[in-house]
């Protein structure tokens, strides 16, 4: 009986994708939606749809991949699409999972291994979804992905501030006044890096950005191919709401990467793995960029002064210089007598392209 | 309840079980394949039940446990979604708390089974039961039942799932069940065996709306306004077919089981040359059935009429049962402030539906039991002597009548 079975059965056959002759050329996410020009989000969802092929359901939270993705008549979805409710992604995907399972087991489907992919905005995946995302990160008997696409704001109600939006940043909620300068004045969280900490037994957590894509494909295709119930977590740039012009939107992506403000990582059953430019830089092998070169092209961070770039850059220095594991384990110290870890890490995944390494990485085009 | 010649046709046995085992017992002999739990008194027996029956091997699904009735409601749907047969539940807050997940399986015409095991809404902390957490589906397209015992219990599961399950329907059905009361207390319970299901059930077939890759379709997509009122007469008119799929599955279910009372949507109880009839849902009945008894030993012309199915409303019923008389008298066990008359939700409903008769009689209101206070046989004297006097005259009576409040309250 599934409920005491320990590992998941039946994980697809997806192949590492080493170079870009790898990505299957069939869509699975293909015209008929209307999100802003430049959007990464979307730009993910081609990305996941290609990685994770046809034998694929997507289950989707309100949010901009909802509203402006799935208008009746003009769905862009080739694969199965279903909508779930905005805090509900991971109990979605555990009943979806569930739900083959069993009818598998009683033989009223035939036995495969299905994809249960489900999608969350920053917004209702790591606030209010989030609770539902731990729950299902402990049904390891199912095997489902849940896909965080951090655009940084509850974008599609308008630019709300949600607990990932950068420090300091103008939304709707938290606009810069003439009394007071900053008022999203809490600290972006660190969702997968919690999730990592709090789910010893999810095979597989990721930290990726969309705008490198074939990272982005090959993290969906490991997370899918170790099974269970799966995170990973999306930092993908949006014009509308970090205020900038649409066509610097793989630019911007990849300066939040250099920046270090936010680091490429997976932790694959147990392994933590740092990634392309991540990786350099925790190597020592790159040297991060100011995080004003980030900052400065974006409208939302415009009435910045220089003692909060300073502030910005010193947070971030802190999560590179100070933490045991950078980007990761906000501990400074360990105890007396206890070991620091070593500075050791293990080789990119089954050999894919270390994407980013090689410098500005592959170019990719907006959707 | 008599055991007739076509029960025998099918094997079952006496068990002496609780209304919530009763729900288990129904829910092991459907086959279900996957339900959602998490605690709240009192409905969560049922799954302590199930659970049980799953570790012993004699259930073959997957209970999974949630971290809240939100994901609990939300994994059924999406279970349901795939053409999993699925089953959930819940009580007072907890069903309010799961409220936008129920509101949306209705509106994706999923067939989700759940049980209410009705509880007052906090605060103050009140466990006792009260039907304001059910009725607050009663606008969204659930199909709603209202138990009154434990045989009733387990037949009215497998009919739950044969009818919200039908083609015609496909709307999800949430059984009733007053807490403590039926719950918890043990009746008799005639448990049939597989084949009694396998005859009166078929499985399970969402067809073309099957979530799965076989069938890539695009399910709750945006409408707004260029769709959603179709939507929406479209669930409406399933609501309405509903009422004949309900009356012919309940037909057939009597016929297999050899019991149940004739009338598919409201129990009748010595009505026939009733001046008064009470009205009430769930285990009220109980009481009301002793002091009608009564009443009728002292010569007082009283019946009982109990609704069942709230959703669909039963007003064609309750038109042929009601007209013509002296006076009805609701009793609602819920409350629904600032409503007409300051009555209950049943009293409104029941207004409504005798409203065009020519000889439509007064209906007077009666709020009772709330919070899990016992409704005595006293009570019900007391509630028969007010609707007598309110219905000779005091007719422009602005409010219903509380009964068995202590002291002064205003
Ligand atoms: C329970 C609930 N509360 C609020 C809303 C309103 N709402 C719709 S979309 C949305 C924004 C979601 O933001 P996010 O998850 O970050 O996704 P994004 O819009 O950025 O794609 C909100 C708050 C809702 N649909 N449901
Ligand atoms: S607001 Fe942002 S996330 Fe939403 S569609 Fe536009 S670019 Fe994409």
């Amino acid at each position: 009986m599934a409920i005491t079975e320990a590992r998941p059965a039946g994980r697809p056959d997806l192949a590492p994708i080493r170079t870009i002759r790898d990505v299957p050329v069939e869509e699975f996410y293909t015209s008929g939606h209307r999100t802003c020009q430049g959007c990464h989000s979307a730009l993910l969802m081609k990305y996941l749809a290609k990685a994770a092929g046809p034998r694929t359901v997507t289950i989707g939270a309100t949010g901009c991949m909802y509203v402006a993705n799935t208008s009746y008549y003009a769905t862009p979805w080739v694969i199965p699409w279903m909508h779930t409710q905005l805090g509900a992604t991971g109990a979605a995907v555990i009943g979806a999972a569930a739900g083959y399972a069993v009818q598998q087991r009683k033989g009223k489907l035939p036995e495969e291994p299905i994809n249960v992919i489900g999608i969350a905005g920053d917004g209702g995946g790591a606030d209010m979804g989030l609770s539902a995302i731990s729950a299902a990160l402990q049904h390891t008997q199912y095997n489902a992905l849940i896909i965080l696409y951090d655009n940084e704001s509850y974008a599609n109600t308008d630019i709300q501030a949600s607990g990932s939006t950068p420090w300091g940043a103008v939304t709707a909620f938290t606009p810069s006044g003439t009394v007071r300068r900053i008022t999203q004045d809490r600290w972006k969280k660190n969702t997968p890096a919690m999730l990592v900490a709090g789910h010893p037994e999810a095979r597989y957590i990721g930290s990726a950005s969309a705008a490198f894509g074939v990272d982005v494909m090959n993290k969906i295709r490991t997370a899918l191919r170790v099974g269970g119930p799966t995170y990973l977590h999306v930092h993908d740039a949006c014009p509308k709401g970090w205020d900038f012009d649409p066509r610097y939107s793989r630019e911007l992506g990849q300066l939040a990467v250099e920046c270090g403000v936010v680091p490429l990582w997976e932790v694959v059953e147990g392994e933590l793995r740092y990634n392309g430019i991540t990786r350099q830089i925790v190597e020592g092998r790159r040297k991060r960029k100011p995080v004003r070169e980030y900052l400065m092209r974006q409208g939302r961070f415009a009435h910045f002064t220089e003692d909060d770039i300073e502030y910005f850059q010193s947070k971030v220095d802190e999560m590179w210089e100070k933490w045991i594991l950078p980007g990761f384990l906000p501990v400074a110290a360990l105890p007396e007598g206890l070991p620091r870890p070593g500075r050791k890490l293990a080789a990119p995944a089954d050999g894919a392209v270390d994407e980013g390494a090689a410098g500005e990485g592959a170019g990719e085009a907006a959707p | 309840m008599a055991v007739t010649e076509a029960s025998k046709r099918f094997a079952q046995h006496e068990e002496l079980i609780t209304g919530t085992e009763a729900v288990a017992q129904a829910l092991r002999l459907a086959d279900v394949d996957v339900m959602a739990g998490y605690p709240i008194r009192p409905y969560d027996s049922v799954m302590s039940a199930v659970a049980k029956m799953i570790a012993n091997g004699q259930m073959d699904a997957d209970f999974i446990i949630a971290e809240s009735e939100h994901s609990q409601f939300e994994i059924v749907k999406h279970a349901s979604a795939t053409g999993a047969r699925v089953f959930v539940g819940s009580s007072g807050v907890g069903w309010m708390y799961a409220m936008e997940a129920i509101v949306v399986t209705a509106a994706l015409r999923l067939p989700v089974v759940a049980l209410v095991g009705n509880r007052a809404l906090d605060d103050p902390g009140a466990f006792g039961v009260e039907h304001n957490d059910a009725l607050a589906v009663r606008d969204a397209g659930w199909l709603l039942y209202w138990v009154a015992e434990g045989q009733e219990a387990l037949d009215t599961t497998f009919l739950a799932y044969r009818v919200a399950e039908d083609a015609r329907v496909s709307l999800p059905c949430a059984l009733s069940m007053d807490g403590a009361f039926l719950t918890h207390s043990q009746h008799l319970v005639m448990v049939p065996e597989k084949d009694l299901v396998e005859a009166f059930l078929p499985p399970y077939d969402l067809k073309k709306r099957r979530f799965h890759p076989d069938n890539p379709i695009s399910i709750a997509p945006q409408y707004n306004e260029d769709w959603v009122m179709e939507t929406r007469k479209q669930s409406d008119a399933a609501m309405r077919r509903a009422r004949g799929v309900i009356a012919e599955a309940y037909e057939e279910l009597r016929r297999l089981t050899g019991r149940g009372d004739p009338n598919p949507f409201v129990e009748t109880y010595r009505i026939e040359d009733a001046d008064y009839v009470l009205i009430g849902m769930g285990t009220v009945a109980m009481p009301i059935k002793v002091a009608v008894d009564q009443m009728r030993e002292r010569g007082k012309r009283v019946g009982f009429l109990r609704i069942k199915w709230f959703r669909p409303f039963p007003d064609e019923e309750l038109r042929h049962f009601l007209h013509g008389r002296k006076g009805v008298g609701v009793v609602d066990r819920d409350y629904s402030y600032g409503s007409t008359r300051h009555g209950g939700a049943v009293y409104n409903e029941v207004r409504s539906a005798l409203y065009d008769l020519a000889d439509r009689p007064p209906v007077i209101g009666f709020i009772a039991g709330l919070g899990g206070r016992e409704v005595s046989v006293e009570d019900v004297f007391r509630i028969q002597e007010q609707l007598e006097r309110s219905a000779a005259g005091d007719l422009l009576a602005e409010s219903a009548h509380w009964i068995g409040v202590r002291g002064p309250v205003e």
